[in-house]
């Protein structure tokens, strides 16, 4: 505290902006699995992919204040351009990851001139309304989409034309955390940018922002529109590494799970979603072992527990008590 | 103290319009709530907008603001009308008000909600390729803005956590930072405790001679000290308006308001 008083105002913002040596632990043990939890390295994916899911969420939600029950639209579009795409014959990784991403977006940004007129409740049914329809159009179109059978037939090349997809998941959980680590270095980017500044900025006061001449909706509309990107992205992803795209990809239950990830986590923190991501992952997987049917009991039970004893998250809590280490 | 605001008595009414409202009504329902009413403010004025509670200032700031949209009338800044413009346009064309109650980002401190404003001001909000710590001259103008309100030594603490006297003075340097040409200052000092309301109006009167300024205050020593003209609004219509000394000798103002309230 007593050192902050003496920094310049640009040293000091800079150094709120820094790399905590906490964050680069996190990084390096997200590499753990390769040589620890070889036998897990398909559950390993399936967490980073959802990781990143939920840092998407996160920007509007931890950033903006926008709750989204619908946001699996975005991510079941990315899934299925990605999948299409290499059903219709062009199995290339990347360029499917790119398109997948650029479709989510789009549709994103469309949605984004509803979305950024609308607070509160009326938003939430709106964003619940929006997945729905995202959810029964793929239904419908069983010709396109594979309806609930799941789209069948992807098949994925080589990245980068040598690193084939193995059983194990090497390639897999390679790609994705490649992935979700590149999108985290532009999200901590943005966050930290002025236009990060301004998102804060709305979700502490909406009625200040036109009091000091910001147009809140053009904020709210780019940052939707990216948060839907990266939505479509990470659905990508599961596509790709799964060379499968069910219908629960684009479900209700898929936007409600995100939700609970970033609230048991703690939203507006960039790490909240992750470490939300993964526990949800590995409880599901440890407790299914258990009791196959039931286990979203437990889900329940830790949520309700997480948000009652810590209103900030898992995060929001450690970040508290670490505070109050510190001081000691 | 008031050294820097005297001259600006005698001088300011030859000056050119910076803003003005011609016929502005507004009506909630049947209850009118603004009734024709005309302002002229010139260029570096101090004007002080009185009346009793209810009166409509705050709707008249709201009016002017665009954040409430009249029912008929115009308001024009310099010579553009602006009537129709929103809120946030109306910021970019220099025109800036604060709010009675404190409307401030209670979770930024105040480094960054200034250096938000001044971010805005200069287009670089929407970007989000650069970090924030690398704009060096868009955080040097917001510290100086701070620095200038006395809150330099306490720009790192979050909003929500400063003395309410402090949050005063940020809601003043948010509207600062948008480098109005007209400022609207709705209760500044409310809710401060007197003896230190004068830190408050201070900072007001050391804000530049360029800079027109309307004030409500309900502290009569306060505008008597502050203002070269005063406006006396009564059920959403002028009553009247006058330089202090007219307005403190108007036997009908003492009767609708200076002698029915008690100062503070």
């Amino acid at each position: 505290m007593v050192s902050a008083m003496t920094m310049t105002p640009q040293a000091y913002l800079q150094a709120q902006s820094r790399w905590h040596p906490l964050e680069i632990a996190f990084w390096l043990a997200t590499l753990l699995p390769f040589v620890l939890f070889p036998d897990y390295l398909s559950l390993a994916s399936q967490i980073a992919i959802t990781a990143l899911f939920a840092l998407s969420l996160d920007i509007i939600l931890g950033y903006v204040g926008i709750v989204s029950l619908g946001h699996a639209a975005f991510f079941g579009i990315g899934a299925y351009t990605a999948g299409l795409i290499s059903k219709f014959g062009w199995g290339e990784p990347l360029t499917g990851l790119v398109l997948a991403t650029a479709a989510a977006g789009l549709v994103g940004f469309a949605v984004s001139f509803i979305v950024s007129r609308f607070r509160h409740f009326t938003l939430i049914m709106i964003t619940l309304g929006l997945g729905l329809l995202a959810f029964e159009a793929a239904n419908r179109a069983h010709w396109l989409t594979g309806g609930s059978d799941g789209l069948q037939g992807v098949s994925i090349w080589p990245v980068l034309g040598i690193f084939k997809f193995d059983l194990y998941g090497y390639t897999a959980y390679a790609y994705a955390l490649a992935a979700l680590f590149i999108i985290f270095l532009g999200a901590r980017r943005l966050i930290n940018s002025p236009f990060g500044l301004a998102l804060r900025g709305i979700r502490e006061n909406w009625v200040r922002m036109p009091a000091i001449g910001a147009d809140s909706r053009a904020h709210i509309r780019k940052a939707f529109t990216i948060a839907a990107a990266i939505a479509g992205l990470a659905g990508a992803l599961l596509a790709q590494t799964t060379e499968n795209v069910s219908l629960e990809s684009i479900s209700f239950q898929r936007s409600a799970d995100v939700l609970v990830m970033l609230v048991l986590g703690g939203a507006g923190r960039l790490y909240g979603g992750l470490v939300g991501a993964a526990i949800f992952m590995i409880a599901r997987d440890q407790f299914s072992g258990i009791a196959p049917q039931y286990w979203y009991f437990w889900i329940g039970v830790l949520l309700v527990t997480v948000v009652m004893v810590l209103p900030n998250g898992i995060l929001g809590g450690l970040s508290h008590i670490y505070a109050r280490w510190r001081r000691k | 103290m008031s050294e820097s605001t005297t001259p600006a008595n005698d001088t300011t009414a030859n000056r050119p319009i910076a803003l003005a409202t011609r016929g502005l009504s507004k009506a909630f329902g049947s209850l009118p709530v603004a009734r024709d009413i005309e302002i002229n403010l010139p260029v570096g004025a101090r004007y002080a907008l009185i009346g009793p509670n209810g009166a409509g200032k705050t709707t008249l700031i709201n009016l002017m603001t665009g954040m409430l949209a009249p029912n008929a009338g115009q308001i024009l800044l310099g010579s553009d009308d602006i009537t129709t413009l929103g809120p946030q346009e109306r910021v970019r064309r220099g025109l800036a008000r604060t709010f009675q109650i404190n409307t401030l980002f209670a979770g930024l401190n105040a480094l960054e909600a200034v250096t938000l404003v001044v971010a805005e001001r200069q287009g670089l909000a929407g970007r989000f390729w650069r970090r924030v710590a690398s704009h060096k001259e868009t955080i040097d103008e917001a510290y100086e803005i701070l620095r200038r309100l006395r809150l330099g030594d306490s720009c790192y603490q979050v909003t929500r956590e400063l003395p309410y006297g402090r949050q005063r003075l940020l809601e003043i340097a948010l509207a600062l930072a948008t480098k109005p040409k007209v400022l609207l200052l709705d209760e500044p000092a409310a809710g401060v405790p007197q003896e230190e309301s004068g830190e408050v109006f201070e900072a007001v009167a050391s804000l530049s001679d360029d800079l027109t300024l309307l004030f409500i205050e309900h502290d009569m020593h306060v505008v008597f000290r502050f203002a070269s003209h005063i406006i006396v609004l009564v059920g959403g219509a002028i009553f009247t308006e006058g330089s202090p000394a007219e307005i403190a000798a108007d036997p009908g103002v003492r009767e609708v308001y200076l002698g029915k309230r008690k100062h503070g």
